[in-house]
């Protein structure tokens, strides 16, 4: 009897629980930032309790057969074994609850999809393994990678506050405005997803799903892609910056700046210092999650760079590799995605790191040329 | 059930133990070709495996049925005995049309869906962004990246060696059967005739359908690496030919069975599964004729 | 009776063959059973360790114990192995072993094909966990494994991994037609398809997805198998097709699989409970109608598995509502179940404890779905713990549970010995605190924001994962008092009556325990 006391009161216990403790201990979904992440946050809570309330009284009348109902006891067991009434009761009533469910869940969703009369799009393409963002009303963009550094994952440092989920870029947004997202992928299926805005939305290769959101709160908001997308889909987080809309403004005009900027790094003229350490750093972010930061690889799945045939030997070959990618491999085309500044700078690094010694370099200004011969 | 007979249930057998021994080491076989060849490496002991594999599987299919058609010869075998191998061929041959069927909805997924989308109408049009200059087409004769995958220069047309080949093969489905009947009213010779055009009805198709293919490469660049179109019209058509010779097969193995005398009257379970089979293999290339070529 | 028929299968066969060559060469549909439950175990030992290497790493944030590329094998191998190599064949060796005995047939309809259905499975299974030896790694792209992941970045052991599908799939669609033609034409003079034990039924259903679904999963991998080495380009949008067709064939034999999973426990269960509550099933013809229903509408749901990736809206409701319809028929399925135990006169033994279990818990696993059929909400819950929550209430204490519930129910017919009750109860009380303790908290990782397949993690989930690792550790070393309990029976213990339950009803208890080699070669008469 106790047995069967207890474990009622662990059950009711543990259902309870999540519903009573809810935002403050993390077992809960939280309300989020954004109309929809709301309204998705009622839903949840509706059909929790309702579910709560249907196990309730389902368990219920199962307990109380177990305790009451025992042959121990000496019950004898009754014969009936249909009656028509009740079955069609439990039939008609858990149908009627689902439309009860279903009513609100529909208009949600129907909200969800209308992404027309936005007032920002952005442009947002899963690389593996980080997010590009371009703002294709401005003419900007750029690339968001995680910033935790190895040490800290493989436990020789202390773990940050913001572990795993801290970008170099995050994608920035005006509070107050309809943005829409033109989600696309460039090599596998990812997901981009902030749970404090209520959606999630994959992001599929040669194909584009819409979305939307509004972000009533100023605030930074982090979330993690959430498609399996390979090796590293536990490092590419989302990190979004949500600010006023005059910050937003100068925000732009920098970025707006900063590109043209870039733009002009290409009629620079550089020298192999100059190139070497700046390849430094823009291999450290794009490349290292693949190819390691000490050129090894990890073979067969990706190459040794270090001592490579192709990172040793012609430069027009390697130069090939890096701007066109090798399709139906994992190694993308990296002419889209980067500056000419920074193409040299990794081509120029990768010969003459980790002992390849080649000595020699490519400028920006031949990358430029070499593009457009293409 | 008053007509219950004993059950024949058969002693310790040999042939599954090497059934799936053959099946592993062809698929084993097979495996290895696909991955050597594409790390271009040497292929030639993958393919040694992969014809002990087949060689397996032959022996086995003969041991295998041999013993079955000793069985049912010896009269081991009851009519419930015949009523599960009718219930075991009939879910058999319903497997092979889910099989089909989804080749049949890929195809319809890319028709009405996918390559829409890709040409910028619908839900997902947006998608065409990402395809400058693509238009949706069916057949699909511009792909979205023309470079990875060049398109066909024209599809094959449904009025000429389809419409052929279909009328061969609704006749050969009517000569199966005047040969069925035959059987049952035990007119030995008029069964061999009707079989045996079934045979050549099914021989000739699969020489067109050759033929077909051979087109399809040769001249129209019409081939499995021309885009969804290529990949569609060759898995269906491709599994579907499959099958016709697997059928074919099986009635040349008919014909030899009732000119050796086999078969009576009223049982021939054997000859009846292989026109079922062939009804089925008959009613995919009408499904393949209407969605593949006509529409 | 036939003369020379009947003669020859009594005459020559009183007992086994002897040897290896018995189990090798078998047709016994008693043989078949035992060897499709032994692999089973083997094959849930061997995925569970898999679970324990995946928790082990997520006991703390951080990089421990294995890189990512090798975390992604273990969820992969885990998945497959456990809905492939452990749930599926149980199902059949209960199946196998116990049809026949409950609708009074001699054996299985098709006793040679019974046997190959069998030795296909180490087979396709000894070429899947070859993969993890291979260069490049076994496959690392999810149970799912959703294009392009699979195919343009797949391994190379991805080819192996299609034709080991491949043959698991021509196993079980053989397996199925066994047991549809058995029930179908097998039965004993009397016993009406409305007659049948509930476990018949349900598994008859079974069989009817099995054969419906697997030929598209074997569609769906020689798609895989075309785009990775002869060029086409179904789910390449460079060449007009879409990444998103390989998900919708997929889930399309993806959701009855999942059902496949669990409809021959209700079966069982429906058997055990009223056994121990000695009154009859209440409801017996809505137990099949459900069952049919549920069968039914499983076709029509499979996009609730794809709400993330754009599916139009007219699309999604319909899947949103087809979805939730399900509820209904399960929900008679376990009214059904309370009110057969209500006032009955309910013992516990272990197989009714498990039993008890199961209704409980799998419901608890079949409110989460619910939550996960609305779909804006699943929008947040996608992909996360929340999810992984959902499928292991109702895979472990749905199917697993079902099968130790079985497994306990019959042992005393397979053996002929009754098991050891009090380790079989512990084995169920570690088994339930474990479990819980394992699965639970994933429900509130999933809701506080953790993706699922990640090897490490952000530091607010931390403390959850390490309770949860640690009920996963005690749930698996648990598994092997199983083995313990199983051996004991075998090799001895209290010998068992041919009816050791007193409320059990059904042929299988008319004969004694433990059922010899060949049972019914003449039909028992039903009425
Ligand atoms: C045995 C296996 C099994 C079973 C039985 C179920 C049963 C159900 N499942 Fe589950 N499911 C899985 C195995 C299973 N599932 C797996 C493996 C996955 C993940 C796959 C992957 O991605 O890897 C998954 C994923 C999954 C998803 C996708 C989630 C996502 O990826 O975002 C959804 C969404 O709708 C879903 C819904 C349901 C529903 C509605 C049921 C219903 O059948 C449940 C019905 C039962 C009840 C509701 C309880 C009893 C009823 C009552 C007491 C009556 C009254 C109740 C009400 C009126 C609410 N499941
Ligand atoms: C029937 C199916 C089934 C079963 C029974 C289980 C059982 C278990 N599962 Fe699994 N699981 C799946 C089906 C199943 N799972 C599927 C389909 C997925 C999705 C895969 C994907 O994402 O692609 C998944 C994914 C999955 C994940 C998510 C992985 C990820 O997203 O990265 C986790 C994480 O904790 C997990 C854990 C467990 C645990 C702890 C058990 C335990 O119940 C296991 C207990 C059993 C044992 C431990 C074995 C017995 C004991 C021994 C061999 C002795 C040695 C052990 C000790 C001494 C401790 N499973
Ligand atoms: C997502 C993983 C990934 C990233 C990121 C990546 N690569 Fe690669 N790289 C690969 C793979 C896979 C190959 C092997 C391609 C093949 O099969 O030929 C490769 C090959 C190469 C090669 C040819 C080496 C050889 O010997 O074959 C060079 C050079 C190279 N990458 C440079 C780079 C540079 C520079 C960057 C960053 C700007 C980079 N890679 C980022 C995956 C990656
Ligand atoms: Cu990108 Cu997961
Ligand atoms: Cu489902």
């Amino acid at each position: 009897m106790r047995v069967y006391a207890q474990r009622v009161g662990v059950l009711s216990g543990g259902l309870l629980f999540p519903a009573l403790s809810m935002a403050d201990w993390g077992v809960n979904m939280t309300p989020g930032v954004t109309g929809t992440s709301n309204d998705i946050f009622n839903l949840h809570m509706t059909i929790f309790w309702i579910c709560v309330a249907i196990g309730v009284v389902v368990f219920g009348v199962m307990f109380w057969s177990i305790i009451a109902h025992r042959k121990s006891q000496g019950a004898k067991p009754a014969n009936f074994h249909e009656n028509t009434m009740v079955e069609v009761l439990w039939t008609l009533i858990p149908l009627v609850i689902l439309v009860i469910m279903a009513i609100p869940a529909t208009a949600t969703l129907v909200d969800m999809y209308d992404t027309t009369e936005s007032d920002i799009d952005i442009k947002v393409t899963g690389y593996q393994w980080r997010w590009q963002y371009e703002y294709i009303n401005d003419d900007f963009g750029y690339f968001s990678s995680l910033t935790t550094p190895a040490d800290q994952i493989n436990n020789r440092q202390a773990k940050g506050e913001n572990y795993l989920l801290e970008v170099d870029k995050p994608m920035v947004v005006p509070v107050g405005k309809k943005i829409r997202f033109l989600l696309t992928a460039n090599d596998v299926i990812h997901s981009w997803w902030v749970p404090d805005f209520g959606f999630k939305k994959d992001a599929i290769p040669g194909f584009i799903n819409e979305a939307w959101t509004r972000v009533d709160k100023p605030g930074i908001y982090r979330g993690q892609c959430a498609e399996l997308c390979g090796k590293d889909h536990g490092f590419m987080p989302v990190v979004v910056k949500a600010v006023p809309e005059e910050e937003y403004n100068t925000w732009v005009a920098e970025q707006k700046e900063a590109a043209e900027k870039e733009r002009q790094l290409t009629e620079k003229d550089w020298t192999m210092e100059e190139l070497m350490e700046r390849g430094e750093t823009t291999y450290a972010t794009n490349c290292v999650a693949c190819h390691q930061a000490d050129g090894s690889g990890a073979p067969p799945a990706f190459p040794a760079l270090k001592g490579s045939a192709i990172a040793t030997g012609d430069m027009a070959a390697h130069i090939d590799v890096v701007v066109n990618g090798v399709s139906g491999t994992a190694m993308q085309a990296f002419g889209s995605q980067l500056s000419e500044a920074d193409l040299a700078a990794i081509i120029t690094y990768e010969r003459n790191a980790w002992g390849n010694n080649v000595g020699d370099m490519v400028t920006p200004k031949e990358i430029f040329d070499y593009k457009n011969e293409q | 059930m008053a007509d219950y007979q004993s059950y024949y249930v058969p002693e310790q057998s040999k042939w599954p133990i090497i059934a799936t021994v053959g099946l592993g080491v062809t698929l084993y076989g097979a495996a290895s070709i696909m991955v050597n060849s594409t790390q271009g490496a040497s292929t030639s002991s993958a393919w040694f495996v992969f014809w002990a594999g087949i060689l397996i599987m032959i022996y086995m299919l003969f041991g295998w049925f041999g013993s079955v058609i000793k069985e049912s010869r010896s009269g081991l075998y009851s009519p419930q005995m015949d009523r599960s191998f009718r219930w075991g061929m009939s879910w058999f041959i319903f497997s092979e049309v889910m099989f089909f069927g989804a080749f049949f909805g890929a195809l319809f997924y890319a028709r009405v869906f996918a390559v829409p989308w890709l040409g910028g109408e619908g839900d997902r049009g947006s998608s065409n962004m990402l395809w400058e200059g693509f238009q949706a087409t069916w057949p699909l004769i511009n792909n979205p990246d023309p470079e990875a995958f060049p398109a066909p220069e024209s599809v094959i047309g449904a009025w000429g060696l389809p419409l052929v080949n279909t009328i061969l093969l609704v006749t050969s489905s009517f000569t199966v059967t005047i040969a069925h009947h035959a059987l049952k009213a035990d007119k030995r010779t008029k069964a061999k005739i009707w079989l045996g055009a079934t045979i050549l009805l099914a021989l000739v198709f699969l020489f067109f359908q050759a033929e077909e293919y051979m087109h399809a490469y040769q001249e129209l660049n019409l081939t499995l690496e021309s885009g969804i179109y290529g990949s569609t019209f060759f898995m269906l058509t491709g599994f579907h030919g499959f099958h016709v010779m697997l059928g074919t097969l099986m009635l040349i193995i008919m014909l030899i069975r009732i000119q050796k005398g086999h078969f009576t009257a009223d049982n021939h379970f054997g000859f009846e599964a292989t026109s079922w089979y062939w009804h089925f293999v008959d009613v995919v290339w009408l499904g393949l004729f209407i969605f593949v070529y006509v529409i | 009776m036939s003369a020379v028929a009947g003669t020859h299968a009594q005459d020559q066969h009183h007992g086994p063959a002897r040897g290896f060559s018995r189990w090798l060469l078998t047709t016994n549909h008693k043989d078949i059973g035992s060897m499709y439950l032994i692999f089973s175990f083997t094959m849930f030992l061997l995925g569970g360790t898999m679970a324990m290497v995946i928790r082990a790493e997520l006991f703390q944030p951080g990089l421990q114990i294995v890189q990512p590329e090798f975390f992604n094998q273990m969820t992969t191998m885990h998945g497959l192995i456990m809905v492939f190599g452990a749930v599926m064949p149980a199902f059949v060796g209960l199946a196998n072993w116990m049809i026949p005995l409950m609708i009074g047939a001699p054996d299985m309809a098709l006793p040679r094909m019974n046997n190959w259905s069998f030795w296909l499975l180490p087979c396709a299974f000894l070429i899947l966990v070859s993969t993890l030896f291979m260069e490049g790694g076994a496959p690392n792209f999810g149970w799912t494994f959703y294009a392009p992941l699979s195919t343009t970045y797949g391994p190379p052991s991805t080819t192996f991994f299609v034709f080991a599908i491949h043959i698991m799939g021509v196993s079980s669609i053989m397996g199925a037609i066994n047991v549809i033609a058995t029930v179908l034409n097998m039965r004993a003079p009397g016993m009406t398809l409305m007659k049948m034990p509930m476990f018949v039924w349900t598994w008859l259903i079974t069989a009817f997805l099995l054969i419906a679904v697997m030929p598209v999963l074997a569609g769906v991998v020689t798609m895989v198998l075309m785009d990775i080495n002869f060029g086409t380009s179904f789910f390449n949008a460079a060449g007009g097709g879409d990444p998103v067709l390989f998900q919708h064939v997929f889930w399309f034999f993806g959701h009855p699989e999942v059902y496949i999973m669990i409809l021959p426990a209700f079966g069982a269960i429906s058997q055990i409970i009223p056994a121990f509550s000695r009154k009859r099933l209440f409801g017996y013809s809505s137990m099949v109608y459900a069952t049919g229903a549920i069968a039914m509408l499983s076709f029509l749901v499979w996009a609730h598995h794809m709400f993330t990736v754009g599916v139009p809206v007219a699309g999604q409701l319909f899947f949103m509502y087809a979805t939730l319809l399900i509820a209904v028929p399960t929900g008679v399925k376990v009214f059904n179940w309370v009110a057969t135990m209500f006032r009955g006169a309910l013992s516990f033994e272990t197989p009714m404890l498990f039993a008890v279990a199961f209704v409980i818990l799998f419901s608890i696993g079949g409110f989460s779905g619910v939550m996960l059929a609305i779909a804006p909400a699943d929008f947040q819950y996608h992909d996360t713990y929340f999810v992984v929550a959902h499928f292991h209430y109702v895979l472990v204490p749905g199917a697993i549970f079902g099968i130790f519930a079985s497994a306990y129910f019959w042992l005393p017919k397979w053996t002929g010995h009754m098991y050891d009750e009090t380790l079989g109860k512990t084995h169920f009380w570690l088994s339930f605190i474990g479990m819980n303790l394992a699965f639970f908290p994933m429900h509130f990782l999933g809701l506080a924001g953790m993706p699922r397949r990640i090897p490490d993690y952000a530091l607010q989930f931390a403390d959850f994962n390490m309770v949860s690792s640690i009920g996963a550790f005690m749930f698996g070393a648990t598994q092997l008092l199983f083995v313990l309990i199983v051996v004991k029976c075998v090799k001895g213990g209290e010998k068992a009556p041919a009816k050791p339950w007193d409320g059990a009803e059904g042929l299988e208890w008319t004969l004694p325990s433990p059922a010899p080699y060949h049972t019914f070669s003449t039909p028992p008469e039903v009425k």
